[in-house]
């Protein structure tokens, strides 16, 4: 009778989110240590929660200490349960949301930036043209033959999602991004 | 520090685990040999120090050391071989995890240079139990191991308790390596649980408390854990501020039943004045609980008009389901300590007539009697079993475990339980096959105590295989089977939820308890008339040896009051009102679609 029903994916209660879904940058300082980034992927998956874009890094080798960015989304009420999840995994250090400091400071956003490399091969005029919109865009050639080019840009992601818009149509064979890195304005760190 | 230190440092790490247990206060341990653990095996038989205790399927050792944890405070420890054998730890780790109970669990692997290769008895150990620890580590180095292993001790019983795995390589047991002792070994810098209550945020909380007119504590599990000084603070609190008190299943026994602000366990088989009280209240202290779907009932129309205080050591149950007003993060008992001390130093403590009136209510819904049951002269009511079985242990030192089902339910309803630490069942995850490993591990610990698991017919069949166990280490036992040759609550469920369409939930095929517990050498008891029930309850008191009870009650005895899915707290089925037409009905469509 309620097989066409679809299944709430809650236990015991119906609730209707009203809350306004937010996208958050987090910033996870992390012990370099086996399975930890196994940990952090779990417990995205585990508890239903989204991944946009995660990166993950070592960054000071003597101390054996990894900075994980993740850029999520959800109501603030889940971004704050994020948060203090991501705080219970044993070699987490600090949990920072990238996002909330911001606004702490004053600021609108961290300063976010992607790097890609894209693969476009062609000839003749939209070779030309690819070469063009690549100085507009500030992107490097890192890799050619008389048939291609590997451009390397570095920017915001709306600025990588623009670049590899524009160069579609010239021969875009393939795009590799890093996914975000990102960090607050100013002098204190995180 | 001496010249004999190094030599004596030196050892293989099958003998660094016995020597790190052995530091770490360990006196048994509950495990199953096999292949991978067979160097730790022998160690074992080569010292005294620390008993093993042999059970029959690794679920068993794992609920054995959960009951051994919750029952003393200390750490249970668990032994169990490579693939299968962590395999089969997957279910107590879960619910050990569920319920914030410390167990450390050592694992065999296969050695470091099979691992990846599928090797005989190899599984993903670390990856299998990730998401069901605390924390677990794969030892690929023996100098590592002792560190390792205090860590493993520090993890599970600080902060919110839990089980961790310790994966022990076969090459790394037979290695030579160095032991550290605990007091030298490096703690994880990223790993501080808070323990200390903010001060501003217990005074606000105090403040508001005092000027409640409609205030209820709501306890739970995280007050047993916190220690017996925890359960003393909570009775001190409760005598200083007069307020009503109830609690979750896990938190029975911190406040006594017998306690004049007693309420009754709440929830979705709580009692008429918890659930009243929660709802109606404007002033709501949580403390040590985690706003549990079985407690709250429909979200959006739980306690709607209360200010709320909510302590739990760990910040991510903080606005996790329901948002409140006074958030206090650290260990019960140091947070209680601060709480009993603001309270009394307030300039003006409230006077009792502002309570007065709230005091009123809880009075006219405890008149409801919200437990009651028609009871028989010819079949044994459930409750009434468990009436009899209660009033027959009193003035002992009775420890109390279960099965999941309505036999639990019933059990946290009548028992009764006046002290914290006697009270062992499965909450969060629910496991069938809990309460029999769970009363041995209880019995190890407390080997002059009555030790009985109220079970279910259904239940008990799913960790019978321990009954071997409880032979061989001369466990008594007692065994007490609600016997209604049902899976009652999921029979209670289809009959509320699925037009009475009884599917699977009978039994057709039932052992005969008595000869099967002959047949393990335990004795076997059989009760069917409510006149003989006080008798044969003093005999099986009396046997000094695992009783397996076949106690055969009303088979379709249903479970109330209950609070039916998607429901709310005023919104109980009171058993008065269960007539056939209630319970067919009791739950809407939308609600038909929970769990």
């Amino acid at each position: 009778m309620n097989a066409h029903q679809q299944p709430t994916g809650s236990a015991y209660f119906i609730s209707q989110e009203t809350a306004k879904v937010e996208s958050h940058t987090l910033s996870v300082l992390v012990s370099n240590e086996p399975g930890v980034l196994a940990r952090v992927i779990g417990l995205f998956s585990g508890r239903g929660y989204n991944i946009e874009s995660l990166t993950v890094s070592e960054t000071e080798h003597e101390s054996h200490l990894s900075r994980i960015t993740i850029v999520t989304n959800g109501t603030p009420l889940v971004l704050e349960q994020i948060k203090a999840q991501l705080e219970r995994i044993v070699p987490v250090f600090r949990v920072v949301d990238l996002t909330v400091r911001a606004g702490q400071l004053g600021q609108e956003r961290p300063i976010e930036r992607e790097v890609a490399l894209i693969k476009v091969a062609g000839n003749g005029e939209s070779r030309a043209e690819a070469l063009r919109l690549a100085d507009a865009f500030q992107a490097k050639v890192v890799d050619a033959t008389v048939g291609h080019f590997i451009f390397e840009i570095t920017g915001k992601s709306s600025k990588i999602d623009q670049f590899v818009a524009v160069v579609k149509p010239l021969g875009l064979i393939e795009v590799c991004r890093t996914g975000i890195a990102a960090m607050n304005r100013g002098p204190q760190g995180m | 520090m001496t010249d004999t230190a190094d030599n004596g440092n030196r050892m293989t790490g099958a003998e660094i685990v016995l020597r790190a247990l052995k530091d770490n206060g360990v006196e048994h341990i509950f495990g199953y040999p096999g292949g991978a653990v067979l160097p730790i095996y022998d160690e074992i038989f080569q010292q005294e120090d620390i008993q093993h205790i042999l059970v029959r399927h690794e679920q068993g050792a794992g609920h054995a050391a959960e009951g051994y944890a919750r029952s003393t405070g200390k750490v249970g420890v668990m032994l169990v071989t490579s693939g299968p054998g962590a395999t089969n730890a997957v279910t107590p780790l879960q619910d050990a995890l569920m319920d914030s109970i410390p167990l450390v669990c050592l694992t065999g692997q296969v050695p470091t240079t099979l691992i990846g290769s599928d090797a005989f008895q190899e599984a993903d150990t670390v990856g299998i139990t990730r998401p069901c620890t605390k924390h677990n580590w794969l030892v690929k180095n023996v100098d590592e191991l002792a560190g390792i292993i205090h860590e493993a001790f520090r993890i599970a019983q600080s902060g919110r308790p839990g089980p961790v795995v310790v994966d022990i390589p076969k090459d790394i047991q037979f290695a030579t390596g160095t032991y550290v002792a605990p007091s030298e070994a490096t703690a994880s810098k990223s790993y501080k649980p808070k323990v200390n209550g903010d001060l501003n945020a217990i005074q606000a909380a105090v403040e508001l408390m005092a000027t409640a007119r409609r205030p209820v504590l709501y306890t739970g599990g995280g007050v047993i854990n916190a220690g017996p000084e925890a359960s003393q603070l909570l009775r001190e609190l409760v005598e200083l501020t007069n307020f009503p008190i109830t609690s979750t299943l896990m938190g029975l026994g911190a406040y006594p039943a017998s306690g004049k602000n007693w309420l009754g366990m709440l929830g979705m088989h709580g009692s008429y004045e918890a659930n009243l009280a929660m709802h109606d209240c404007d002033v709501m202290v949580c403390i040590g609980a985690r706003f549990d779907d079985r407690i709250t009932g429909r979200l959006n129309a739980f306690s709607p008009n209360s200010r709320k205080v909510h302590i739990d050591i760990d910040p991510s149950s903080i606005n996790k389901n329901v948002r409140v007003d006074i958030p206090i993060i650290g260990d019960v008992g140091h947070v209680l300590e601060d709480m009993v001390r603001l309270w009394r130093a307030l300039p003006k403590k409230p006077e009792k007539a502002q309570t007065a009136d709230w005091w009123a209510s809880v009075e006219t819904w405890r008149a409801k009697k919200s437990f009651s049951y028609k009871n028989s002269n010819d079949v044994i009511m459930p409750q009434y079993a468990l009436e009899r079985l209660a009033e027959a242990t009193k003035g002992r030192d009775t420890y109390i475990t279960t099965e999941v089902g309505q036999h639990q339910m019933w059990a946290a309803q009548f028992f009764g339980f006046e002290e914290p630490n006697h009270w062992m069942t499965s909450g969060g995850l629910g496991t069938m096959g809990y309460g029999l490993p769970a009363a041995l591990g209880v019995q190890v610990a407390h080997p002059e105590a009555l030790v009985i698991d109220i079970a279910g017919d259904a239940s008990i069949q799913m960790c019978i295989q321990e009954m071997s166990c409880a032979i061989q280490h001369n466990l008594p036992v007692k065994i007490f089977i609600l016997n209604n040759q049902y899976m009652g609550m999921v029979r209670q469920w289809q009959q509320l939820l699925h037009g009475n369409r009884l599917s699977n939930s009978y039994t057709e095929a039932m052992p005969d308890f008595v000869k099967l517990a002959e047949a393990y050498g335990a004795v076997g008891m059989y009760c069917d008339d409510p006149k003989e029930l006080d008798g044969k309850i003093a005999e099986m008191i009396a046997v000094n040896a695992p009783v397996i009870f076949d106690c055969r009650v009303a088979n379709l005895a249903n479970c109330f009051p209950m609070i039916p899915s998607g429901k709310a707290h005023n919104e109980m089925l009171l058993p008065e009102d269960a007539t056939d037409d209630a319970v067919a009905t009791a739950i809407d469509a939308k609600g038909r679609q929970l769990v």
